[in-house]
């Protein structure tokens, strides 16, 4: 029962509170939807702990869509043998995970203890920050610490097939009871902060402004006819 | 050939005596509120001077405005529109200002003062930061140049000398002083536009204002760093950009900025200009930094040439605007006598805030000596003082001396005509020649830059937003209005311009918050001078 909570239930009302959440917010408070820089107040700390996170987060984000959403079969008969692609998993995916997980250090510490920046900071920006600088944790130590105390236990036959068995709405939570504890808190943490995604500073990621490379430079606006 | 119409504005540097009149009403106006403490829209600096925020003239530490790239096109000084998104800049800005480089804003414990116990000495109210809420020692703060205080250490940083190679003195018996009032400049190649990777920034096309949409803001900062004048903020609790607003409610009512109304020196004017918008690239790309000055006089049109009457009536420039841009006191300044400049050229954005330069630095050096018995000895001077001509050049064509010399030199015949005339003594109006002006033309600026009517200093034509928008549904895009549609998001309570601005006439005339008939019962200025008494600026 309780794995039916935690590996079904918990993470589809994460995923509908996402999706709900952000059409919410993005229809009644545009006016507060920003990127919420602190570079304005303190800059030295935020240039290398926010270049070293965001630098790291993205391969570290594409790394997870390759290894729960591609499955085993697939890399296989692309002749990628299993070894080779958790060798690439570790070394690769471990390296972005450091990296990202210095920069989340660095950004965690200066929000707290620099004065300045921790006044600045609502309750929900000190919450995003520690819950997901504990989350990053998880990740790297399940990766490098766990995968190495467990050489038996192989993710991508367990807990990417529960996780795909999620997207195709036939949820698995089998799949799931075998997994060691430090994947376990790392996924139900990283589903909560989907859950939270929408009302704190995280929107940000929806507006990295892509179509400005291809954009003319001034812009008029006309006052809107009726 | 595409005409628009820009409401831009000139100052007359020769009559500001610095009283920050401007600054405080606009601060009182627009940011008097959380997250906008340190915000002045509108601030005066002494200059020489590094200004605020700190050598905000320095575009090779801000990277602010554009510069002709390598391929030899027009590009942001910051870099390209690539490199802001690919290379990692959008996660650190590199060349943003911080809040330090403006300053810490503060308040004083006041409390202290009244329930402070019994002492020797009388309670003190420290200062204590607005932002940690903690005392601070006051290190710099708005002003802290004020009347060339601590000049012989800011003033050599000044960006405006350090391009003056020779070594300048700065004791008080040889120093010369000015002051700057700034404001955004609306300009027509606007820099910040161009930075703004969420496309919230935008220029109206009906007037020219440049405005940030508050709805659309994302906070990425690249405008702070885009401006090279400074002057867009970040509100950092809003954490939205925030700028001057050239006080748009009070223009599309025909009203001048809160700035200019306010000024007690009436060293402001407000008028319409005609641009041909096709070739403003063309003007901004002009490859020596000396011809954009008149790169981007080529750029406005005579109101009164037929020709482009018609042109601009196809566009969609209305019978009123035509006829205010015929009567506007800033055509006369800076097109016809040549005598405003705008404020550094070589940033190339085409800046629509234009500078009269002030004579005053050179008269004050003469004062004292021979300006009472003869005052023409202002014209020998103009040659003679270099620093204070070169000093101008840099700040208004780019370091062209001969260009800002002219205008100074028409500004003197104009006292010299005058003073003649006034005392009735003999006036050879043959020396008018060398300055290429009219009795009658030195008559007309006379009026215009002594005088300043109100009615000649603000020429103003109504936008009649009220015939062909709707203003309810238009909220937000303005700036100011940001939380109005959706109540209680956050506490940024400016409330809608319209309703604020009640004397705009649209305003709340049925208490539906702007859902009502779009048609004013009155005109804007028929309540604006109801609600003024007399007119406390009327002449």
């Amino acid at each position: 029962m309780s794995n039916q909570f935690l590996w079904v239930i918990f993470p589809y009302v994460c995923m509908a509170v996402f999706v709900v959440g952000h059409i919410f917010r993005y229809r009644n408070d545009k006016f507060g939807w920003t990127a919420k820089s602190s570079e304005f107040i303190e800059k030295k700390q935020l240039m290398i702990g926010s270049i070293l996170f965001h630098v790291g987060i993205i391969p570290v984000i594409a790394g997870h869509i390759a290894g729960l959403g591609i499955p085993k079969e697939w890399t296989q008969a692309l002749g990628i043998s299993d070894h080779l692609y958790h060798v690439g998993a570790v070394y690769g995916g471990g390296f972005f995970g450091v990296v990202t997980l210095v920069g989340m250090f660095i950004l965690t510490s200066r929000r707290f203890t620099k004065k300045n920046v921790r006044q600045l900071s609502s309750q929900s920006d000190l919450i995003v920050n520690s819950l997901l600088l504990f989350i990053v944790f998880m990740g790297v130590y399940s990766s490098l610490v766990t995968n190495n105390l467990n050489p038996g236990f192989d993710y991508r036959s367990s807990i990417s097939i529960w996780f795909r068995s999620l997207l195709i709405f036939q949820p698995e939570a089998a799949y799931m009871t075998a997994a060691p504890l430090a994947f376990k808190i790392h996924i139900l943490t990283g589903f909560l902060i989907f859950a939270m995604w929408p009302f704190t500073r995280l929107v940000h990621v929806w507006s990295v402004p892509l179509n400005y490379v291809g954009r003319s430079y001034i812009l008029y606006r006309r006052s809107p006819r009726k | 050939m595409k005409i628009k119409a820009q409401v831009a504005m000139v100052m007359n540097l020769d009559k500001c005596i610095g009283c920050h009149t401007c600054s405080v009403t606009c601060k009182t106006t627009w940011t008097n509120r959380e997250g906008a403490e340190y915000m002045w829209f509108n601030n005066v600096e002494t200059k020489p001077g590094i200004g605020y925020p700190k050598r905000w003239e320095d575009q090779e530490l801000y990277k602010g405005g554009w510069h002709i790239n390598k391929k030899g096109k027009l590009e942001l000084k910051s870099g390209s529109k690539l490199s802001k998104i690919a290379l990692g800049k959008i996660f650190y800005n590199p060349d943003m200002p911080e809040m330090k480089d403006y300053y810490e804003p503060w308040t004083y414990d006041y409390e202290k003062l009244t329930n402070a116990a019994e002492s020797e000495h009388s309670p003190v109210a420290r200062a204590k930061s607005v932002v940690t809420g903690e005392y601070m020692d006051l290190e710099w703060g708005p002003n802290w140049e004020d009347q060339l205080a601590g000049a012989h250490i800011t003033g050599p940083q000044d960006p405006n000398i350090v391009k003056i190679e020779e070594e300048i003195k700065f004791n008080f018996e040889q120093a010369f002083m000015m002051y700057l009032p700034r404001l955004c400049e609306h300009c027509l190649n606007p820099s910040c536009v161009a930075s703004c990777p969420s496309g919230a920034i935008y220029k109206r096309e009906e007037d020219g204002i440049v405005l940030v949409d508050q709805e659309a803001c994302r906070g990425w900062r690249y405008c702070m760093t885009g401006c090279p004048y400074k002057k867009v903020y970040f509100n950092w609790k809003t954490n939205k950009a925030e700028k001057c607003t050239f006080c748009y409610p009070r223009i599309e009512s025909g009203l001048p900025t809160v700035c200019s109304e306010t000024c007690t020196g009436r060293i402001r004017y407000l008028g319409v200009l005609l641009y041909d918008a096709d070739r403003v690239l063309e003007a901004a790309s002009t490859p020596d930094e000396k011809d954009l000055y008149k790169a981007q006089c080529s750029l406005f049109l005579d109101p009164s040439d037929p020709e482009v009457i018609e042109q601009a009536r196809k566009d969609g420039i209305s019978e009123e605007w035509i006829e205010a841009a015929q009567n506007s006191p800033v055509y006369k300044l800076a097109i016809e006598y040549k005598l405003a400049f705008p404020l550094h050229p070589e940033y190339r954005t085409l800046p629509m805030v234009w500078y009269v330069p002030p004579l005053s630095p050179i008269m004050n050096y003469f004062e004292g000596k021979d300006s009472i018995k003869n005052p023409d000895m202002i014209f020998p001077a103009i040659e003679e003082m270099r620093i204070p001509i070169q000093y101008l050049a840099n700040m208004l064509t780019a370091g062209d001396t001969e260009t800002v010399k002219g205008a100074l030199q028409r500004m003197a015949m104009m006292r010299s005509y005058m003073r003649a005339k006034s005392s009735g003594k003999d006036f050879d109006n043959s020396r008018l020649e060398r300055v290429e002006l009219t009795a009658h033309q030195i008559e007309q600026l006379y009026r215009l830059l002594a005088i300043a009517k109100y009615e000649d200093r603000f020429v103003i034509p109504t936008s009649h937003r009220e015939g062909h928008m709707n203003a309810y549904r238009a909220q937000g895009s303005t700036g100011y209005e940001g939380s109005a549609g959706h109540d209680g998001m956050g506490d940024y309570s400016m409330g809608t311009a319209e309703s604020k601005f009640s004397y705009s006439g649209v305003a709340a005339n049925d208490g539906c918050d702007g859902c009502g008939s779009a048609t004013p019962k009155k005109s804007g200025k028929e309540i604006y001078e109801e609600n003024f008494y007399g007119g406390i600026w009327r002449d």
